[in-house]
Order: structure tokens, then sequence, then C-alpha cells
């Protein structure tokens, strides 16, 4: 049933996606109109993907850590990408592609300086010191993407900044087709590991008395996730709140078992982040507002609603 | 009929990295199934370590571990979760949950990758609901729970992995009497009704006692008697190993320990 309502929310928001736009076709033209396949599609799946991404990664990145307020960022990807990008602009490095994969490699670089934090105990991962060392090293790289920000002229300025909040404006069947080929491995890899997800919620040793191997599990679920989020952050830039509200509202509507609580995720977020992005570029159009700022400014009281039951309850 | 050796333990000696001494030294005991072992001693005797040496947690410096005839190394977690149900001392409960999905999550090490939960499934946690009189408790929220039936849903969840031998970490700390005398009663009884192997760590010396057919007393991590009840638990041993006079006497046939004021109060 809840995946009922879901695809078809997920169908309408893609509809909406493509019906509604700056530039105002009358219906009868949408069906042959380049606008629509060459820049609306495109757009509003890859939205739809790395909403879906973000989503799963932060439900199982609240797993892991074993902490209501993680987020697929706050393990210091989001710096390290941020990182990543800012020193492609002020570069110039040429292409397409420099950007993403400069973010790319930023977010990994990140995430493999956390993970070696992680590990300073001995050979298991400490979820708690992967909070502090996200932290950390989100701090330093933000602290260097300053410093190079300020340096750099007005234009790369305006650039880096936009970046930093998201966007989808980039968007083609081509990036389109990386986060296909990208996606479904870290995915699957999660979904396969929900269950083991389930017993950790009780606490580490409990959930290895159960049955899962708890150090092989945060390893996997670690990488994954961050994998996961670091090809998320290269095609669309620093998108807050998706991965730290979706889980939250599927876990309190549907329940807290990963089997169905990832891939509701996955459609909730998806669902969320390409509403969001429709919304970012017809409001104030024909101009754009990074959807970061969208999911923002939209999560924000969602989330200070659900809280609020929360609380109550 | 033979009872089969499920848990063995020989010479088993753990230290935790830093430590000044051994957390376990020279360790040795063996759970047969119908049979309810208890592990006794002070705070700090090495009663949680040698469970976690036991299931493969902490690995010994010394001896070896057997878990039905195979190196405890052997096992994965997940093989050893279908032989052997733990209640640990403490557990988190990160997000809302009913009683029975959380018994459900005993039925894990039995789930394939792909499949879903089973009818095999279903009845396995209906029958340890219905063991462990948790029945009606099955459509409740987990925090609505007492002290009591708490530990006895979570005893459903040990039973629902359908074990053949089950570990109990101070199952009854802040038990109410009653509680604790059912919980007792109901770990007896899958010992004897259905032949499972019990290891229980317990302060209760006197219910220890009555209800367990062998104790091991710790101290300081060495082996200060093992046996049955009234070999293991004299005077002499009890004072020494407890640091407190005590005086025992029998109890339908079983001894019972009742420590002593220091001052006699004045006639």
């Amino acid at each position: 049933m809840k995946y009922v309502v879901l695809v078809g929310a997920a169908l309408a928001a893609l509809a909406a996606a493509l019906l509604v736009g700056p530039a105002n076709l009358p219906l009868a033209e949408l069906p042959g109109s380049a606008i629509v396949w060459q820049l609306r599609l495109p757009r509003a799946v890859l939205a739809f993907l790395v909403g879906g991404a973000l989503g799963v990664a932060g439900t199982s990145l609240q797993a892991l850590v074993r902490n209501p307020l993680a987020d697929p960022f706050l393990l210091g990807l989001s710096g390290g990408a941020g990182l990543g990008a800012v020193a492609a602009i002020a570069l110039h490095l040429p292409g397409p592609w420099a950007l993403p994969l400069a973010a790319f490699v930023g977010a990994v670089g990140a995430m493999a300086l956390v993970y070696r934090l992680g590990l300073v105990g001995g050979a298991e991962l400490d979820p708690r010191i992967l909070l502090l060392g996200g932290v950390a090293v989100g701090a330093l790289a933000g602290a260097i993407t300053t410093a190079i920000v300020s340096l750099a002229e007005a234009t790369e300025l305006r650039n880096a900044f936009l970046w930093l909040w998201g966007g989808f404006s980039g968007a083609s069947w081509t990036t389109v087709l990386v986060m296909l080929a990208y996606a479904p491995l870290p995915l699957g890899v999660l979904v396969a590991a929900a269950r083991p997800l389930d017993l950790l919620a009780l606490g580490e040793e409990p959930a290895q008395y159960l049955g899962a191997d708890v150090p092989r599990l945060k390893r996997i679920v670690y990488l994954a996730a961050s994998l996961l989020t670091a090809a998320a952050v290269a095609v669309a830039g620093v998108i807050g709140f998706v991965g730290l509200v979706v889980p939250h509202v599927c876990r309190l509507l549907w329940g807290r078992l990963h089997r169905t609580l990832l891939p509701t995720a996955f459609l909730t977020g998806g669902i969320l982040l390409a509403a969001a992005d429709t919304l970012a570029r017809t409001v104030v159009a024909p101009r754009e507002l990074p959807v970061g700022i969208v999911t923002a400014l939209v999560g924000v009281p969602v989330f200070a609603f659900l809280l609020r039951r929360w609380t109550v309850s | 009929m033979d009872r089969e050796l499920i848990l063995a333990l020989r010479g088993v000696t753990c230290r935790y990295p830093d430590a000044p001494r051994d957390s376990l030294a020279g360790v040795s005991l063996e759970v047969r199934g119908g049979e309810f072992h208890a592990v006794l001693g002070p705070n700090g005797s090495g009663k949680t370590t040698l469970v976690r040496a036991a299931l493969g947690l902490v690995r010994p410096v010394a001896g070896e571990v057997e878990i039905v005839g195979r190196p405890g190394q052997g096992w994965s977690r997940r093989e050893l979760a279908r032989v052997v149900g733990v209640l640990p001392q403490r557990e988190d409960n990160l997000f809302p949950q009913r009683v029975r999905e959380t018994v459900l999550l005993g039925r894990y090490p039995h789930l394939s990758l792909l499949g879903g939960v089973a009818a095999v499934d279903r009845a396995a946690v209906d029958r340890a609901l219905v063991a462990c009189d948790a029945a009606d408790l099955a459509d409740r929220w987990l925090w609505t729970l007492s002290g009591g039936e708490y530990q006895r849903v979570r005893l459903a969840r040990a039973l629902a992995q359908e074990p053949r031998l089950l570990v109990l970490d101070e199952p009854t700390a802040s038990l109410d009497l009653r509680h604790e005398m059912e919980l007792f009663e109901l770990v007896r009884t899958q010992v004897d009704a259905h032949g499972l192997g019990v290891l229980m760590i317990t302060h209760h010396v006197n219910l220890a006692a009555r209800f367990a057919d062998r104790v091991l007393l710790l101290s300081e991590g060495r082996p200060a008697g093992a046996g049955a009840p009234g070999d293991v638990l004299t005077r002499d041993t009890a004072e020494r190993v407890f640091g407190w006079p005590v005086s025992i006497g029998p109890f339908e046939g079983r001894p019972q320990m009742i420590p002593l004021r220091l001052r006699k109060e004045s006639p």
C-alpha cells in the first residue's frame, strides 16, 4: 500500500517537474518539446536520484552512528566536496566534468581522512570518533575553502557560493547516466545490510549476539553511504536536510525496520528533491534559487513539527 | 540420555589492553544440554568477561573455547546466534518499537538475505512469547513495559532464536521479588522441559544455589570453586570471595547464605 502511494507521488512529482517551468509551453507541445526531453526530464530524474541517494545515505548513517541527528554531510563530506569544487573553480580547471570530479575527489579525500580517524582506537571503527572526526575534518576543509574564496575574484566567488548551496542547472542525460551507473552498487550494499542495521540499534554487543558481524557492518555501511553521498554532492552540490529529515519522516510513517525504511527513504527523498527543484527553478523565474535553500526552507518547519510531535507522544 | 556438551572453556585467560592483571585467569567450564549453570562472584571478578570470551567478543590470550565441538573462532556471528541466545546486561532502544517486532529480531539469524519472514518464523515468535508469558504484551510499545515485563520480552527474543544454549547476564538485576522468581522459574522450565543449556551470571547467590545444577565462583578472575552448589558454597569460600562474614545453612537441600552484621546487637 505504502509503495503504491509513494510510487504515485513520485510519478506526480516527476510529471509536475515536466509540466512546470519558466518557458510556458502549451500542453499540446510538451511531448515533442526539446525543452522537456533535453532539459526538464533529465533534470527531474537527476534530482530524484540524488534525493533518493541522500535519503538512503542519511538513513544508514543515522543507524550506523546511532545518532538521530546524523546527516550524510555531517561526516565531513560536504566540506571536502566544497573544497574540491572551490579549488577547481579557483584553478580555472577546464571542461564540464572538472567541477564534479574535483568535488568527488574532495569528498572521497575527506571520507578517507575521517575513516582513518575512526580507526585510531584500534582495528574497529568507533562511531563516536567518526562523528567528531567528521566535524573536525569539515571545519578544516571549510577553513581552507574560505581562504581560497576570500582570495578569489567576484564572479568565481559567486559561482562557488551557488555551487555550495546545490542545484541541478547543469543536469543532462550524461549526468543521469553517470548516476544510474554508479548508485546501484552502494544502494544495493546498504539494502543488503538492512537487517543487521536493525540489530545495530540495540547496541554493538547485543547486535553481535543476534548474528550481526558488527565490525564489518560498520565498515561497509560507512563506505557505501559515503560513496553515495560523494556522488550526490559531485553532481548536485551540497543539499542539506534531505538526508536528515527524510529518514525521520519515513520512520514515523512506516516504522523503523530498514527493509522498509531504506526503499521508502529512497522514494521519499526522490519525491522531496524533485519537487524542491521544481520550486527552485520556478518561484523566481527566469532566475533560479539554489535547491539547498528550498530544502532548508521546507525542511526546517517540517522537522520542527516532527520534533514537536515526538516530544508530545 | 547422554547430555550433549554445548559450551566448553578450557583454561581460558583474558587480558584487556593496559589492564594491570588478567581479567580471567585459567577458567574452565562445561555447559551441557539440560543443565543450569550459574556464575557467581563479586563485581569485577570477570563474570562478564567470561561470557564475552565464551562468545568470541574477547579473544583469550591462553586456553581454548569450544562450542558444540567446534573451536570458538570457527563460528560466524550468524551461525553462533542460531545456537546461542544471549540476554546482555544492557542494550539501547534507539527508536520506538513494539514487542512483537523486538522478538522478531531473534529470528534474524535464521532469515536469508533475500527471503522474508516466513510462517515458521512467526510461529517461533508466538511460541517464544507464550513460553515467556508475554503473549498479551505482543502489541504493546516497548517503552510502556515494566522492568519485569521487559526482561520477559528480551528472554522471548532469545528463545525465538531457538538456541541450544541460553546465556543471561544478570537478568534479574533491579527486578522485584515476584518478577525475579518468575524469571528464574521460567529459565528452569526451559532447561527441564526443552533440554536447553543455561549459563547465567547473577549476584543472587541464594537463588543460584536453589535453581542451578552447577555453580562457578569467580574471584579476581580466578575460579574459587566449581561444582554442585552444596560443594562450592561453603562458609570459608564464600567469606573469602565476597569479603564479608556470612552464615550458611541448608534449605530444601540447597545452601542458603545470610550475610552477618559486623557488630552483634547487645542482648
